[in-house]
């Protein structure tokens, strides 16, 4: 493991494709790896230190946060706490407060885990993330960054740099609910985060799943059905058959498919009618 | 301090040092020239082995290498049955049955040298399941796969169902659950001809692997030395286990000449090791118009895994606890230790009892529903007292008084009014609440003739500087057994708690007290020790005496406990602890999550020597239990475990159990000069169907399977509604 001087070095050496360079952060996934024998690839280049990755900025359209801010940065933030609660509530639930002080965000989206805890609540907040090359910088939805199971849209030479979560001043209700194999110190089995902006009807929803499908999910079917809809209980049993058609949840060694679907449309439903009342 | 030493809160003797971490575990220790032990195992869990490779570009020749022919002795693990070889030869019987043994300086290379054995084996018809075994879908163990059985038979079994009697049956099971002890086993060997074999390590029973060592080397008693190292943790996992690492090390360092160390990692620990017995028991019981059992049926049945190990120990505690603390004429009670091709089932923290009172406590509630009365009214009716028969024809004699302690947990619990209270908010809340109870007993100290044949031995030695020394080969494993044996030196020799040492045990100093088992150490073991200080008091009060001065005392089975092996009838234990626990429980009908809310233990176990150590007993194990209950599944494939790691295998964090509120009835047992009765297995009994019973109250589903996840609970939730 190596470790630069600064950004540009950083870029540089992992532009070489050749050398065959990984960055490593707060190494939480990666040393799990290490211990269990399971981590085949031995150069990494240590971003840890990198100044320019660090740090919370607000602006008044968005509030930037820089790849390596860690999930205890998010925790304490004024501001993230008042504007995105389920942010700060997917960190408090992220492994331990070991983990929390030196997992980052970054690192917990480049780990592209369908069962990450982070994830669910930047779709649903509408995220953007931008990336960093040395051939310069690029900004996108963070809904189009996961492409597969582990597959991104992440060239080689590219670092997460910041995620940006646009601000509204729109009075919303929000909803985060990790359904882990325990109530502390869990890998979620469902992760449900669901923003809804509400008058009469719904006048804007997003809904985003974690553990349910190949990648971090926004059930944009369910949120599109929703748009516009007096919430009603045949309305919240119509969106639970969409949700249910929108994931695809497997079984494996923590849950099982029918569990995630079940609970999927259960928690629909206790997001749903927790925003006020149905008819 | 001296006066009064038993029944204070004196602080762990060996806590400071293993808080600040200067305790020395096996893991700590090193030797001049030592080197590395790994362990290649089967990757199928029955077949036939042709050949062994090693291939790669491993330096082969800088390993040492052991295989089932350079065993010295007898390739036996010499325990109850002869059947489980050190190291498997020609056959193997289950997945991850050690075949071949290295050892290397260098750590990381040796890992990468298991990994280039190649063990090709011609596979074998193999069976997993209780159910498979019993129908002889395969024979792999004896001539028909029943590694033990009993029988216990009272009354008249023929006429007890008829004449309007309510009837009901059930089958309850329960799964695998691994000790999780927080240090993985370990061992460090000194071998040779010359001086003979020296193993250190983390351990529970000293005295089992000295006499299998005996066995595997060939060697004389004197030339076979076992020491005890700090140990972090047993519950049973170190009772019979470490005899096999302390032998595959042994093994390297007699064919090296160099000392070895083996330490297992987390993974290896998990898939290797045992685990808690499965089982799976059927019951059918009547009852008459007045609440009152008339007949008992059950039948009783786990798997022992591939090998025998303690399975008949295990089956024989489980089976003398399947009938629960209730006087019934008429009882007839079959059992079996079936094999199937998964590693052996072992010993773990209450050894049988708790598979069998999970079934019959929820058994009991079962009945009650169907007969109208409440849980703990039916239960009343039924309870054991002194004076009142046990199927095993053994008189209870303990001065326990069930109802008494069933009052108390119902008053400490608002049990009634908790009950009432949930069942009418329940019915507007997607959050279910509900409160069951279990009323168990734990017979202490060793089945049937069991601490007759042991014939435990202590020792105390006292010094001219005036320090008094206890010998005995009970291990400390977290329970506090140093702790209580100062207090109970101090409290008949009346001086100070820190004048007292108590040895770590080394079979070549030590004297055979026994194992480190069975809710014994307190109790057996310590009665011993209360008796030899009085010896050791009497014998300072002649003159002339040239120190050091040591004195023993000698188990001597009372004369009005006696057992018969042939039978089953008897006293099958000298004295039991009684309790009562309630669990309050919720349900989430979103997550299908059951959590523990609020429990409350009252038990009755003798004098309690230690308040704050008996407490920790009954709080850790209540947390154990619930594990047991609502989060630890052991994953099986073609019996081997998949889910051998932290982040898959679920216990409890803090968060996940609730307050455990401890309560203690003591009633001094006649034979402990101390009054003390056994505590440490009790709590994992009860509160499995505690808990079970208090989901039943709050959704209205009976669930009679362990573990029960919350996918478990949607499937019985929907099962129900079908």
């Amino acid at each position: 493991m190596i470790t630069p001087k600064n950004l540009d070095e950083a870029l540089t050496l992992l532009a070489d494709r050749a050398a065959g360079w990984k960055p490593c952060a707060g190494g939480t996934d990666l040393m799990v790896l290490f211990e269990a024998g399971k981590l085949n690839h031995t150069k990494f280049v240590n971003i840890a230190a990198l100044t320019e990755l660090h740090g919370i900025e607000e602006r008044s359209d968005a509030i930037e946060i820089k790849a390596l801010t860690t999930y205890t940065d998010i925790l304490k933030h004024a501001t993230i706490q008042r504007e995105f609660p389920s942010l700060v509530t997917a960190a408090a639930l992220t492994g331990a407060v070991a983990i929390q002080n030196r997992g980052t965000i970054g690192g917990n989206i480049v780990n592209a885990s369908p069962a990450a805890d982070s994830p669910p609540a930047l779709l649903a907040y509408d995220a953007q993330v931008e990336l960093i090359s040395v051939k310069g910088v690029r900004r996108l939805a963070y809904a189009d960054f996961h492409k597969g199971y582990k597959q991104m849209d992440l060239q080689p030479g590219e670092l997460l740099k910041s995620v940006l979560l646009p601000r509204t001043h729109a009075e919303l209700h929000h909803y985060y609910r990790k359904v882990g194999t325990r109530r502390a110190q869990a890998i979620s089995k469902v992760c449900f985060c669901g923003v809804v902006e509400r008058e009469d009807r719904i006048k804007n929803i997003r809904i985003a799943l974690g553990s349910v499908a190949p990648i971090p999910l926004r059930a944009r079917r369910t949120e599109t059905f929703l748009i516009g809809k007096q919430l009603s209980s045949k309305i919240i049993d119509e969106a639970k058959k969409i949700i249910d058609q929108e994931i695809s949840p497997i079984d494996d060694i923590r849950s099982t498919a029918k569990y995630r679907r079940r609970v999927t449309q259960n928690l629909l439903e206790e997001f749903l009618c927790g925003t006020g009342s149905t008819n | 301090m001296a006066e009064n030493a038993i029944g204070q809160s004196v602080v762990r003797r060996e806590g400071r040092e293993k808080v600040t971490g200067q305790a020395k575990y096996v893991d700590d220790l090193s030797f001049p020239g030592m080197i590395f032990g790994a362990t290649v195992r089967s990757s199928v869990p029955r077949g036939r082995i042709r050949t062994i490779s090693f291939e790669g570009t491993i330096p082969w020749n800088e390993f040492v290498i052991v295989t089932a022919k350079d065993v010295p002795g007898k390739n036996i693990v010499a325990l109850i049955e002869h059947d489980q070889p050190y190291l498997a030869d020609g056959m193997v019987n289950h997945p991850e049955e050690a075949i071949v043994l290295l050892a290397h300086p260098d750590k990381y290379l040796l890992e990468e040298a298991r990994r280039h054995v190649r063990i090709e084996i011609d596979p074998l018809p193999a069976i997993f399941t209780i159910e498979d075994s019993l129908a002889q879908k395969e024979i792999v163990w004896g001539k028909d796969n029943v590694q033990k059985s009993f029988l216990i038979e009272t009354g008249n079994m023929k006429d007890a169902w008829t004449n309007g009697h309510v009837v009901v049956e059930g089958a309850y099971e329960t799964g695998a659950q691994e000790q999780l002890y927080i240090e993985p086993q370990g061992m460090i060997a000194v071998a040779n001809p010359a001086d003979g074999v020296t193993v250190r390590g983390s351990l529970q029973c000293p005295f089992y692997i000295h006499k299998a060592l005996i066995e595997l080397f060939a060697l004389p008693p004197e030339k076979i030395r076992v020491i005890q190292t700090e140990t972090g943790g047993g519950f049973g996992g170190k009772e019979e286990y470490p005899t096999i690492i302390a032998g595959h090390a042994a093994l390297l360092a007699w064919k090296s000449g160099r000392p070895v160390k083996i330490i297992y990692d987390r993974a290896e620990d998990m898939v290797a090791t045992t685990k808690r017995h499965p089982s799976r028991t059927k019951i059918k019981t009547a009852v008459d118009k007045q609440g009152k059992l008339t007949a008992m049926n059950i039948d009783f049945v786990i798997d022992g895994g591939a090998y025998v190990t303690l399975s008949p120990v295990v089956l024989s505690r489980g089976t003398l606890h399947s009938f629960g603390p209730y006087a019934c004429p008429n009882v007839k009670i079959t059992s079996k230790a079936v094999a199937t091709n998964t590693p052996p089932h072992g010993a773990f923290r209450g050894f049988g009892a708790p598979q069998s009172l999970f079934a019959i406590e929820r058994h009991m509630d079962r009945v009650a529903r169907k007969v109208g009365l409440s849980p703990d009214e039916f239960r009343r009716r039924n309870f054991l007292s002194d004076g009142k028969t046990m199927p095993t024809g053994q008189i209870v004699r303990d001065g326990v008084d069930l109802s008494a302690l069933l009052d108390r947990a119902l008053e400490l619990s608002h049990f009634h009014d908790k009950r009432r209270r949930f069942a009418r908010e329940n019915t507007t809340s997607a959050i279910k609440k509900g409160m069951g109870l279990a009323t168990f007993m734990h017979g202490a100290g060793f089945t049937g003739s069991g601490e007759a044949y042991l014939a435990s031995i202590v020792a105390i030695e006292a010094t001219k500087e005036g320090i008094v020394r206890v010998l005995t080969s009970s291990t400390e494993i977290g329970q506090g057994k140093n702790t209580v044996f100062a207090q109970i030196v101090a409290e008949t020799l009346r001086i100070p708690i820190d004048r007292i040492e108590v040895t770590m045990p080394d079979t070549a100093i030590v004297p055979n007290s026994g194992p480190t088992v069975a809710s014994r150490t307190a109790m057996v073991v310590g009665g011993l020790v209360a008796e030899a200080a009085k010896n050791l008091k009497e014998l300072l009060k002649k003159k002339d005496i040239h120190f050091p001065v040591k004195v023993t005392a000698q188990y001597q089975q009372p004369k009005d406990i006696s057992f018969d092996d042939k039978t089953y009838r008897g006293d099958a234990y000298g004295t039991y602890a009684w309790a009562v626990y309630v669990a309050e429980v919720s349900v989430d009908t979103v997550t299908y999550e059951a959590h523990v809310d609020d429990f409350v233990a009252v038990q009755e176990i003798g004098k309690v020597l230690n308040p704050t150590l008996a407490s920790g007993q009954i709080e850790g194990g209540v947390a154990q239990a619930i594990g047991m209950v609502l989060y630890e599944k052991v994953e099986w494939k073609e019996g081997r475990m998949v889910n051998g790691q932290m982040t898959n295998y679920i216990m409890p964090t803090s968060v996940d159990v609730p307050p455990i509120r401890v309560f203690f009835e003591g009633v001094p047992y006649r034979h402990s000069p101390t009054g003390a009765k056994g505590i440490g297995e009790l709590p994992m009994d009860g509160p499995a169907p505690a808990i079970l019973n208090a989901i039943e109250d709050a959704i209205g589903v009976s669930i009679n399977k362990i573990p029960c996840l919350p996918e478990d609970i949607l499937e019985a939730m929907e099962r129900s509604r079908a």
